[in-house]
């Protein structure tokens, strides 16, 4: 039946008043559609598709590779390349290591541990704007694909680690039991990452230039982060508020406490805990509220 | 804008999906045309003038669609490119949000459309998992699923090769198989059966009337007047983001036909 036709039946139709479509939804129990899930329940979506995220990280890094002669070789050769470029350009040609011990870990440590953060981060701006086609088909908590790719990260970091842990034995040469608390290090780190990543996802899907920005950004928080140099030394003769805020940048915390555990033999002091702490239940908590609150907007555009 | 006649309300017993006056309108960035586009130069003009991006377009893709939708209804929507059918059923799946009115559905409807989740760079039965995984499936129902999602797909030895290496009627079968392995409620399909040989079109439409006996409501959005044809009890014909008729499917074929 065309519609007018259909128009014409209805108004012959008439006498009786029609019943709206909502009301007749209600009666039958339908509801609409489009509806972002409470927190609670949002959890327990993210908790159900666990195995989703699990695979499509996993799947990730397998297809990455898949196209090079070397194939998964990449996942060792790129912390082990990236720490050889940084060594040859701040080790030997810019020669900073004149007054810190174990100048080769220090330096090597803070470029895995900035990468791990960096990577992250970059993966999880681009993980909603890159994924738009399988946000437009299918039905799952949009969490799910920062979450994957923050885990894609941490297959890499198991790797960047050994390379990590093989150099400090080579050049350090000494193993204590402070190495046992790396894992909650690593775990601090993770938690912040994911709430930056979650964050950054939301940013990086409706701010479209985010991704050719961030890349300078990710570069200015790692020359700002320590990584090349001592803090403490290098803010002796300066203001003490500025060795505060230069000490309270998130990335110099996480890195400053491997070190300790893993060159230094020293057990972190409380300062660092309370920020490595705080950075992780703070970005976690902050990142994972602001992303959830665009759940449904996801994959609009 | 098309009030259901009584008739449609009442009709099939209990609704499953009702659309009530749908407008969909989205954002597309990179239309513009080659006069706007370009150059740097340009672009800092636009910054410089506070003018806004040029390529974004708004699309006023669906306007006004009212229909209502039963248990074990079939219905297929035809209309030409472009004219708002895959965007209809995107909003139906709750996956674009309405401009203006409301779908109301049972359940969760299921776009058909597991493709965007695979990668062809891996194997057959990664993919297999990952796109079960990708539709909500748990590991048990995945490996009860497994054999017959390969056995369905026929593609016999090729599941330990990257989905790269297939020919596009081995993909399509696969991606069929894959996501007509869950159960739907609320089943929409997207061309899904465009491609492939007459053996598996057979076996495909074969399967969405056991999905339609089983389930509820299937949409189905094809080229292929045929399929529709044979697999619907109702067809919508779409024009310019209207409905320009809706009702038995050769009425509604045989008008198509004839504009």
């Amino acid at each position: 039946m065309s519609q007018p036709e259909s128009a014409l039946a209805d108004a012959q139709a008439g006498g009786r008043a029609p019943e709206t479509l909502a009301a007749l939804a209600e009666r039958y129990g339908l509801r609409r559609a489009i509806a972002r899930p409470s927190m609670p329940a949002y959890l327990r979506q993210l908790w159900d598709r666990r195995h989703f995220i699990l695979t499509y990280a996993t799947s990730r890094s397998v297809s990455k590779y898949s196209d090079s002669a070397l194939g998964q070789l990449w996942q060792v050769l790129t912390p082990l390349l990236n720490a050889a470029v940084y060594f040859l350009m701040f080790g030997i040609i810019l020669d900073q290591r004149k007054n810190i011990e174990y100048y080769p870990a220090f330096l090597i440590t803070g470029v895995m541990v900035f990468t791990f953060t960096q990577r992250t981060v970059t993966g999880g701006a681009k993980s909603i704007s890159s994924n738009l086609s399988l946000i437009r088909a299918l039905h799952f908590p949009r969490a799910s694909l920062p979450l994957a790719y923050t885990i894609q990260e941490l297959q890499q970091l198991a790797w960047s680690m050994g390379v990590l842990v093989v150099f400090v034995l080579a050049t350090v040469q000494k193993i204590t039991w402070l190495w046992l608390l790396i894992p909650v290090s690593l775990l601090m780190q993770l938690v912040f990452n994911v709430g930056m990543s979650l964050f950054l996802a939301r940013i990086g899907a409706f701010v479209r230039d985010m991704n050719q920005l961030l890349p300078f950004i990710l570069r200015a928080w790692l020359y700002a982060s320590g990584v090349f140099y001592s803090i403490t030394e290098r803010t002796a003769d300066q203001p003490e508020i500025l060795r505060w805020v230069l000490e309270f940048n998130p990335a110099a915390a996480y890195i400053e406490f491997m070190r300790d555990l893993l060159i230094y033999e020293r057990f972190p002091e409380r300062w660092a805990w309370v920020t490595c702490l705080f950075w992780a239940v703070f970005a976690l908590i902050a990142g994972f509220w602001y992303f959830w609150r665009a759940e449904e907007r996801y994959g609009r555009g | 804008m098309a009030e259901p006649t009584k008739d449609e309300l009442t009709e099939g017993g209990t609704p499953t999906v009702i659309v009530d006056d749908l407008h969909i309108v989205y954002k597309v960035y990179g239309a513009a045309s080659d006069a706007e586009k370009g150059n740097a130069a340009n672009a800092l003009l636009r910054v410089l003038r506070r003018q806004g991006r040029p390529q974004m377009k708004e699309v006023h893709a669906v306007k006004g669609v009212t229909f209502v939708a039963h248990h074990g209804d079939a219905i297929g929507i035809i209309g030409r490119n472009g004219s708002g059918k895959s965007t209809l059923l995107r909003a139906i799946a709750g996956l674009l949000p309405p401009h203006k009115g409301a779908v109301y559905t049972n359940g969760q409807p299921s776009l058909l459309g597991v493709n965007a989740a695979l990668m062809k760079e891996l194997t057959g039965e990664r993919n297999i998992v990952l796109g079960c995984y990708a539709m909500g499936m748990t590991p048990s129902e995945v490996r009860a699923k497994y054999d017959e999602i390969v056995d369905f797909s026929g593609i016999g030895e090729f599941v330990q090769f990257p989905m790269s290496t297939y020919s596009s009627g081995m993909g399509a079968r696969l991606r069929f198989a894959i996501s007509s392995a869950k159960t739907h409620d609320v089943l929409l399909i997207d061309e899904a059966l465009a491609t492939g040989d007459r053996e598996f079109k057979r076996k495909s439409q074969q399967r969405i009337k056991q999905m339609r006996e089983s389930a509820g409501t299937v949409f189905l959005v094809a080229h292929n007047l045929d399929v529709i044809e044979e697999t619907c009890n109702r067809v919508i014909w779409l024009h310019k983001g209207k409905i320009k008729m809706q009702g038995d499917p050769q009425e509604v074929l045989d008008a198509y036909n004839k504009a």
